[in-house]
């Protein structure tokens, strides 16, 4: 009995599966992996590149831990074969903050207490920041349907909605200004 | 001097490294030379293994080893018993014989070099069983009294039955709670590396010394040659107390692998390996006069348990002291079964049997033509009638009165199906929550340096409820140091012993530790220098002062009753057509002493109110009665809270109170008490909503056809 294997399980006939090369783009650096072809990208960055902020919350695509932007749209990376991201343009939450200077939906989830234990979080701000800018944060209802595909089994979704109205906000008041 | 910070809403000292992914997780930690291993798992709930076939998992690339019942180590599992294990009964040994417990039940380990090569020649390992007969089925098994004094299970004052009989209104009814799972987002992972007779564990915990113990009984060392480190925890709700068979697994496969191993547990096997709330059936009966007072409470209650631990949990201890009632009658039982050991799930106890509770006093009021609220009142205890000593500070009233006021609770018409919005029902309804304040022993560590700073410790655990804020934040204020000057650090064997956090009771116990510690280390630096003031103190001595205190509780016990208490109001609108519910309001008040942190303990309680949610509406790991297994063990079938769920206005009040017996901090705890009393409140106004009263959590869309 075991769960979350689907792409190991679809590959089951071809166990001897030869390493494949893979160049991924993350963060705006290109990184050279030699990867099993079963390898999802959620697997990549966290078992090769040891960039874990992305979280592993269930592999299944049902919980939203993973979520990354992959040219600038949200996806799972659990359900996404590294291989076949090879080319896209992969942003992770270790580089949404500018330097020191952290992107204000990071900064707004601290100053409303947006999280308990943290570990949704990288999913919830990287879906968040692309609530924000596909146009769904127009209002707390509009982003309790756009986030719900991010679960938060602490349950600070009452903040996390605060914070994203909060970063809406910064981003309409740059835009205008 | 600073300002007091104590009672500040300071946001999160951990805050940066959780919204930039930098906050490292059990899994999360880099060491080098690491195999990965993946567990094969039973498909029977009782029997033995006949046979299993491993060589085509062997010949898979990147294999290491295949560990079976054959071939691995046997293992000393030394006599060990930790708080959150049960006292009576044996712990699951893996990996020793061919023997089937349980669905689930671990009985192979393949190590590989990568994580895609061990879950690959995981599926090949061939297992055939000899089936036994198994107990599956909650409803079929006669449950029965634990081991131990039978007064301890059961418990009588006065004469409940005869004043039952005698009352005039009378409500009596059973309620159903079924297994539910803790689900927290962060799966269980564990990382093991042997060095000669020493072992180094980066895993999920909600106490690391607990698992040093038992990781040592179990391999037959030394406890001191076990390090634990758990820095960040992602959620774990009472799912981390123990230290489960996956932890031994981790060590076994580092030992045989020869190198370090990681185990990272899926989310199936989150179903079969670390706990859950086990299912309960309970029966309340309630006898009032005409004037709401009550004559007679009797309340039975059995759960779940496996046929090799006895589990029980506090599920009928409010009930003997919440109201006021001359006539008691408890008694808990447990019903062994072919699965594998439940555990304390938030509110352990207390949110099952507040459930079952809370919902006959509303019958009773449906019952008696009287406000809910009115009912609680009139039979407001002036002591704790079980324990027969005083309270050391009760909040009750004055949380009703303030809760009922934000709510608007006075509106409120009283017929059922009576208020409606547009072709939505609404209903209102409300309940009580309580939960025990803990204090248990617990040690911390201040270090004071001659440049101002100030490096505090403790082994304590943050599994989302702020534990490195909230203890930042009382060093620093006892130390009269700026926030920022102030580095607490916990999570590691190597730091002083924290007791277990869960019960609600990390702020009172490892607080009142740092705070005993850092006022030692401040008395022993101004006292040392002869200053005023610590920075210059320190900058005198030209050297670090350490002080260590142990805190640990007195006779307070033996001479006052200690609990937080709380009410909660829930608004809900019932699409009359789909049976749908959606929780539009809830209030909470909450009489839980002094609260350290506003900010962060408003999160924790709306927290607990979404975890309600699910409960009374959503949650139910599903067992298969023939064979035992759970089948909606995923996130997608487990249906629990998502923000569309969220209700619009969720307000929480911290009523003032100061309770000088409790700990020194003064704080009552607030994990649990969130949890308690939500779902019997969107029970309670489902009913008022739509004249339905289900007795069966969750309540869903089906039952209100």
């Amino acid at each position: 009995m075991r769960g979350a294997i689907s792409p190991a399980v679809a590959q089951a006939a071809g166990a001897a599966t030869a390493p494949l090369d893979v160049s991924l783009r993350i963060n705006g650096t290109e990184h050279r992996l030699s990867l099993d072809p079963r390898t999802t990208l959620l697997d990549a960055l966290r078992e090769h590149l040891h960039l874990t902020g992305s979280k592993k919350g269930c592999g299944l695509g049902q919980c939203g831990a993973c979520t990354v932007l992959m040219d600038g749209m949200r996806v799972k990376a659990c359900l996404s074969l590294a291989a076949l991201a090879q080319g896209r343009e992969i942003k992770t939450i270790e580089g949404l903050a500018q330097g020191d200077e952290l992107h204000p939906l990071q900064a707004s989830f601290i100053e409303r207490d947006a999280f308990q234990c943290g570990y949704c979080t990288s999913g919830q701000i990287m879906a968040g920041v692309a609530c924000i800018s596909e146009g769904h944060a127009g209002s707390p209802q509009d982003i309790r349907e756009w986030m719900s595909g991010n679960l938060c089994r602490c349950g600070a979704y009452d903040h996390i909605v605060a914070a994203i109205q909060d970063a809406a906000a910064v981003y309409s008041s740059t835009q205008e200004g | 001097m600073t300002a007091a910070l104590i009672g500040k809403s300071v946001s999160r000292v951990d805050g940066r490294l959780k919204v930039t992914g930098a906050a490292t997780y059990a899994a999360e930690f880099e060491v080098p030379n690491l195999a990965h291993a993946a567990v094969v798992r039973s498909i029977v709930a009782n029997g033995r293994i006949a046979s299993i076939d491993t060589a085509e998992a062997e010949r898979a690339p990147g294999v290491i080893a295949v560990v079976t019942h054959r071939n691995a180590p046997r293992l000393a599992y030394q006599p060990h018993k930790g708080l959150p294990d049960a006292a009576v009964g044996e712990r699951l040994h893996v990996l020793q014989d061919d023997r089937v417990n349980h669905q689930g039940q671990p009985i192979a380990l393949v190590l590989a070099e990568t994580l895609e090569q061990a879950v690959y020649a995981a599926e090949v390992v061939r297992v055939t069983y000899r089936n036994e007969a198994a107990a599956t089925d909650v409803a079929g098994v006669d449950p029965v009294l634990p081991t131990g004094k039978p007064a301890e299970w059961e418990i009588r004052r006065g004469e409940p039955d005869s004043a039952f009989e005698q009352a005039e209104f009378r409500v009596d009814q059973t309620y159903v709670i079924p297994r539910e799972n803790h689900n927290p987002i962060e799966m269980f992972a564990t990382i093991a590396a042997w060095e000669g007779d020493s072992l180094t564990l980066w895993d999920k915990t909600q106490w690391v010394h607990n698992v040093a113990e038992e990781i040592a009984a179990v391999f037959g060392i030394a406890a001191e040659n076990v390090r634990v480190i758990s820095p960040f925890v992602g959620g774990a709700f009472g799912s981390g107390l123990r230290c489960w068979p996956h932890v031994t697994l981790a060590a076994l496969g580092a030992r045989v692998a020869g190198r370090p191993v990681k185990l990272v547990l899926s989310r199936r096997e989150m179903y079969y390996g670390v706990g859950y709330r086990p299912h309960t059936v309970q029966r309340v009966a309630l006898g009032a006069s005409r004037d709401g007072q009550l004559q007679a409470i009797r309340h039975e209650g059995h759960q779940e348990t496996s046929t090799y631990e006895e589990f029980t949990e506090a599920l009928l201890s409010a009930t003997r002291f919440l109201h006021a009632c001359p006539n008691v009658h408890t008694r808990h039982r447990i019903a062994p079964m072919n699965v594998h050991t439940p555990t304390y799930m938030r509110a352990p106890g207390e949110a099952s049997g507040m459930y079952a509770l809370e919902s006959a006093m509303d019958e009773l009021a449906v019952a008696l033509d009287m406000d809910p609220v009115e009912l609680r009142l009139r039979n407001e205890p002036d002591k704790d009638e079980f324990k027969d000593l005083p309270f050391s500070s009760r909040s009750t009233r004055e949380c009703y009165r303030a809760a009922a006021e934000r709510f608007g609770w006075a509106q409120r018409t009283a017929a059922p199906r009576s208020m409606r919005d547009g072709r939505s029902l609404i209903g209102w309804g409300m309940a009580s929550a309580t939960y025990p304040m803990n204090y248990a022993p617990a040690s911390a560590m201040a270090r004071l340096l001659p440049d101002g700073t100030a490096e505090v410790m403790s082994a304590a655990s943050d599994m989302g409820p702020g534990t490195w804020t909230s203890m930042t934040q009382v060093a620093a204020d006892t130390l009269g140091l700026p926030i920022e000057r102030v580095k607490f650090t916990l999570g590691d064997t190597n730091l002083p012993r924290a007791p277990i956090h869960g019960g609600s009771m990390t702020m009172a116990s490892v607080g009142s530790a740092v705070q005993a510690a850092c006022r030692k280390a401040r008395d022993e630096a101004l006292g040392g220098a002869g200053a005023n003031d610590l920075e210059e103190a320190m900058k005198l001595l030209g050297q670090a002062i350490e002080a260590t205190a142990d805190v640990a509780p007195g006779d307070e016990t033996k001479r006052f009753s200690m609990h937080a208490f709380g009410a909660v109001f829930v608004e809900v609108a019932v699409d009359p057509d789909l049976g749908e519910t959606r929780v539009r309001r809830i209030v909470g008040a909450y009489g839980a002493g002094r609260v350290v942190n506003p900010k962060i303990a408003r999160s924790q309680c709306i927290g607990g109110m979404i975890g309600g949610i699910g409960m009374a509406l959503m949650e139910h790991s599903a067992v298969d009665p023939r064979n035992g297994r759970v089948t909606n063990a995923n996130l997608a079938e487990y249906a629990v809270p998502v923000h569309a769920d969220a209700p619009p206005v969720m307000d929480v009040i911290f009523v003032d109170e100061h309770d000088p017996h409790v700990n020194p901090l003064g704080v009552k705890g607030l994990g649990e008490i969130a949890l308690v009393g939500v779902a019997p409140a969107i029970a309670n106004a489902i009913f008022h909503a739509t004249g339905k009263r289900v007795r069966e959590l969750p309540i869903t869309p089906d039952k209100l056809l």
